[in-house]
């Protein structure tokens, strides 16, 4: 049922060194009929999605609920995670109050990030700068 | 009728014992067997068949293949594939365990944090190993957003670190929170009504506001058990995207 036309060659190399290696006819004739197939299916399928398109905003397709799911908890998120850092901070240098303070400062700043991005008013950070590939 | 006791684990009897902790067959251990027997007999029983026109068990198991692989596919994109069995996992386990804890006398699995957060971890080190597999160091690339001067950089990249870091919280905490808070209400509610009925022949008809409140909950409840673990699945999603693509 599950289409593998996705799948790099990689991940056959990883677990092919047992009995499977012994017949690479086999094996390559099969990996060819699984391209083939992926191609099929790359082109019945209608609206396979530009990648411009799927990267603007991801999840933007989700229901409203879902979305509102999300984005409640974010904020809370970032906040506890910055309490919980100063915290430890504090114990670890004994520098009490002040790893509280400027952690959590920090932490609700990564919170509205968090909530931004959620709701697709920042656009999701990239690893490479944007002029590479757009 | 304490709201808290349905949440409660029960050992039925020990399997082993490591390191002086005594690790138990309890009620949550059966009720994830049998959501795991569920999906095994969905999935194995729809696809036994493979019929031309699907019948109806097959044609459901292709509708949850289609819904999860189409949410892959659109978020991560086709290189998403290569986790396609990771995320069906999790996003059917969770929507069977969602769904079990609805009908009354069950226990719901995924009420307790400590399931929430194993499956929230088990997301997050996936994303950061096999990123880290993928791009090398260019994988820390995520923590520094282009085009920011270099003086406000350290910080930027703070807040994007303890961004990443607070992920695996919200991840968690929400299905956990939401599970927890329905099943309570629902509880809340269904004592109202036996507590009312002790009154007398007036507190039945007046049981019978919080007997609807229950009725209309419980719907609500079978729409944020598939939501949640829709949700937590396309998170997983959002996540893995990050790992897999190194930039658009």
């Amino acid at each position: 049922m599950a289409d593998h036309h996705g799948r790099p060659r990689m991940g056959n190399d990883a677990r092919g060194t047992g009995d499977r290696e012994q017949q690479p006819a086999e094996q390559a004739a099969l990996t060819a009929r699984l391209h083939r197939l992926g191609e099929r299916l790359d082109r019945i399928r209608p609206e396979a999605p530009a990648e411009q398109a799927q990267a603007a905003r991801p999840g933007a397709d989700s229901s409203a609920m879902a979305r509102g799911f999300r984005l409640s908890s974010e904020l809370v998120a970032g906040v506890l995670v910055g309490a919980a850092i100063g915290w430890l901070i504090d114990r670890w240098l004994g520098i009490s109050p002040w790893g509280m303070i400027v952690f959590l400062l920090l932490g609700f700043a990564a919170g509205v990030l968090n909530v931004m991005r959620a709701a697709g008013v920042v656009p999701p950070n990239r690893m490479d700068p944007p002029s590479s590939k757009e | 009728m304490d709201p808290i006791h349905q949440f409660q684990i029960k050992n039925l009897f020990p399997i082993a014992r490591v390191g002086g902790v005594e690790i138990a067959f309890t009620n949550s251990t059966v009720f994830m067997l049998l959501s795991l027997a569920i999906i095994l007999l969905f999935v194995v029983g729809g696809t036994s068949r493979r019929a031309l026109v699907p019948g109806r068990l097959q044609s459901m198991a292709e509708v949850s293949y289609e819904f999860v692989s189409d949410t892959l596919r659109s978020t991560a994109g086709p290189e998403g594939m290569k986790f396609f069995p990771l995320v069906f996992s999790i996003f059917m386990f969770i929507l069977v365990l969602n769904v079990i804890g609805i009908i009354p006398y069950t226990f719901s699995v995924t009420s307790h944090i400590i399931i929430t957060v194993a499956f929230a971890l088990l997301v997050f080190f996936t994303v950061i190993i096999y990123g880290f597999w993928k791009n090398g160091l260019r994988f820390l690339k995520l923590f520094v957003p282009s085009g920011i001067p270099i003086y406000i950089l350290p910080l930027v990249s703070f807040i994007e670190v303890m961004s990443f870091l607070s992920r695996p919280v919200s991840h968690s905490v929400r299905l956990f929170a939401n599970m927890l808070a329905g099943h309570i209400t629902l509880k809340v509610f269904g004592g109202f009504v036996t507590m009312l009925g002790a009154l007398g022949f007036l507190g039945w008809l007046g049981a019978l506001v919080p007997l609807g409140f229950t009725v209309a909950l419980t719907a609500l409840e079978l729409l944020v058990a598939f939501l949640q673990a829709y949700v937590f699945a396309i998170l997983t999603c959002i996540y893995l995207n990050d790992a897999i693509h190194p930039g658009h």
